[in-house]
């Protein structure tokens, strides 16, 4: 009669030992929300750029040559730092990604720049953070895949480390090339 | 927050002017709604300043007249279902809603399987085995 309860108990572990398994290897994160954006093309926008140069739109994401990055970001922001390189090296790969500063300064983005260098293509300003908000951007770094077509594929919250890179990022660019 | 019960009066909360009985509609909407950075907490009970903006927003849709549904509507839109604190019945979340019904029918069949191996309790005594019962308590 003890059956039924203890294959129960099993399962329950089984399935708990599985989540911990999977959060030790960075491949499920409890917080992680799914993005609404994926599978749509991101809201309107338009944002101001950095310095002069021009910023983006939501328009100029429509049809990018190739798959494309937009990756929110501040200079206030440790994992941002600590992302850094990481978008460096998929910069220097050809992979266009475009920045979008959160909430942040002219001045602080500039010593941020200075220190870590400017991987992006393009960069814009989101000072009120009002587009993050209709985004669904809820903490920086964040970053989206853009697709040729301008649909949203993919979404990650945090940084972008090795892990994600193997398996997340990569299997999707070489699906949307 | 809750000094003027008046429900005219004009109260500010996050920089937004608006009065009592609106300020109460967004805390009750704001309570319904999970803070996407500290997310067990509610986006009324949150310091972080998403939930200040969010805040911001809530109230801004209230003066603006829009209803409780749209202001909900507005959140899913961007953040999913994961943003409401009392997920919706759908397909998604069936299984959370039916699992107390499950754990009950599971409760029942574990009774039930437990009750049908039990072996069934010998007859009763005839006279003749009942004497002797008798006469061997005796002896």
């Amino acid at each position: 009669m003890f059956t039924a309860p203890l294959a129960i108990v099993a399962v329950g572990g089984l399935g708990f030992y599985t989540i911990l398994e999977r959060m030790e290897q960075d491949k499920y994160d409890p917080h992680a929300l799914p993005s609404p954006l994926i599978g749509h093309k991101p809201p309107t926008f338009n944002l101001p750029g950095f310095n002069g140069a021009p910023g983006f739109s939501n328009t100029d994401l429509a049809a990018p040559a190739q798959p494309m990055l937009v990756n929110w970001f501040a200079s206030w922001c440790m994992p941002c730092a600590q992302e850094a390189p990481m978008i460096a090296q998929l910069a220097k790969t050809g992979l266009p990604i475009w920045g979008v500063a959160y909430q942040d300064q002219p001045d602080a983005l500039a010593s941020y720049f200075a220190h870590y260098g400017n991987p992006y293509t393009k960069l814009a300003l989101d000072t009120s953070g009002l587009t993050a908000i209709n985004w669904g951007v809820y903490g920086v770094p964040e970053t989206y895949l853009i697709d040729k077509a301008g649909i949203v594929r993919w979404r990650w919250a945090g940084a972008i480390t090795d892990d994600v890179l193997a398996n997340g990022l990569n299997p999707l660019l070489a699906k949307y090339t | 927050m809750a000094q003027a019960q008046n429900p005219t009066q004009t109260v500010t909360r996050d920089g937004v002017s608006l009065t009592q009985a609106q300020e109460q509609r967004a805390e009750a909407i704001g309570d319904q709604l999970r803070c996407l950075v500290c997310q067990n907490e509610s986006i009324e009970g949150s310091s972080a300043t998403l939930a200040k903006q969010l805040r911001i927003i809530i109230r801004q849709h209230v003066v603006a007249g829009d209803s409780d549904k749209s202001i909900m509507e507005y959140m899913v839109h961007r953040y999913g279902i994961f943003v409401l604190l009392k997920p919706p019945f759908s397909r998604l979340t069936l299984l959370l809603y039916a699992t107390p019904v499950l754990a009950l029918i599971l409760g029942f069949l574990v009774v039930w399987l437990a009750r049908r191996s039990k072996t069934s309790p010998p007859p009763p005594l005839d006279d003749a085995e009942q004497d002797r019962l008798e006469r061997l308590l005796k002896s």
